[in-house]
């Protein structure tokens, strides 16, 4: 028997969404993730930062 | 005809030219991208592939082992679960990437084929991991399939594509779909390399480039990475 057997799984509700609160958690988290991605630097070698400031001047 | 003309002509020959034609030399593993590859974002798509990797050779031993070796053998499970959490990470990015393609309007600059073969992709995973479900050999994929068959059933496909039928299911799972989901993959991969990475919306042509034309003459965005700054991928 599996350890989860026998657990009640919560659920939201909204209206006809019903969705589980793990489900939710990682529908959240990956929004997260997704904002991250957009707006964290991304980083580079010193060898690229020397390329362009080569290509500056 | 000559020798030359014929080895003009012979398929190999003329299959070598139409892979050049598909993809450029330059184009199929470049070392420079734009500098507007420079992000994030970029790293979720290049992640899907990496766990599509995980999942198909886990797949592929779990198949050596048989569909009920993974209940018996501690190895077994630890594949079935390398299975499991690599094709939830490879939904998780697959997710990602398509969010910024779609926020970027990505099929701009004729790669709609490109956003097509994605779309369809990601489609035709979700599939192929619900003949996944079917496929456990246990009283989970019973309950899913008495669940799936009425579904199916009322939409007309249920006496071709039985979810009772375990044995059918199986082989969905890690031939048909697969087979269908790799050679979509390939070509997603091969139209990215063939029309480049999308530009910015508000991308504008780099001043070397810029024409003496009047302003509103000129192109909005370039198509190709060849027509924009490139930087050294990291």
């Amino acid at each position: 028997m599996s350890a989860h057997q026998g657990l009640a799984t919560a659920y939201v509700h909204a209206g006809v969404v019903q969705i589980s609160v793990a489900n939710l958690i990682v529908i959240a988290l990956m929004l997260v993730v997704f904002i991250l991605a957009l707006v964290l630097p991304f980083p580079h070698s010193r060898d690229v930062e020397a390329e362009d400031d080569h290509d500056q001047h | 005809m000559t020798s030359t003309d014929r080895r003009k002509g012979n398929w190999t020959a003329r299959l070598g030219r139409r892979l050049d034609n598909a993809v450029p030399p330059g184009r199929r593993l470049p070392d420079r991208q734009p500098a507007y590859v420079r992000s994030w974002i970029y790293v979720f798509g290049v992640a899907t592939l990496a766990a599509l990797l995980f999942v198909l050779a886990s797949g592929f031993a779990l198949a050596i082992g048989g569909t009920t070796w993974w209940h018996t053998s501690a190895v077994g499970h630890f594949l079935n679960s390398v299975h499991l959490w690599s094709v939830e990470l490879f939904f998780v990015c697959m997710t990602i990437h398509l969010w910024g393609k779609f926020a970027m309007a990505a099929w701009r600059g004729g790669r709609a084929l490109t956003w097509i073969t994605g779309a369809v992709a990601f489609v035709g995973s979700i599939g192929t991991a619900f003949t996944g479900y079917l496929s456990q050999t246990n009283f989970d994929s019973q309950w899913i399939s008495t669940q799936a068959k009425d579904g199916l059933n009322a939409v007309g496909i249920g006496a071709f594509f039985n979810v009772l039928n375990p044995g059918q299911m199986l082989l969905w799972h890690i031939v048909l779909l697969p087979s269908v989901l790799g050679v979509l993959v390939v070509l997603h991969v091969i139209l990215v390399r063939r029309k480049g990475v999308v530009p910015p919306i508000d991308a504008e042509p780099p001043a070397r480039e810029l024409p003496s034309r009047p302003l509103e003459s000129r192109p909005a965005v370039p198509s190709t990475p060849a027509e924009t700054p490139t930087r050294r991928q990291p």
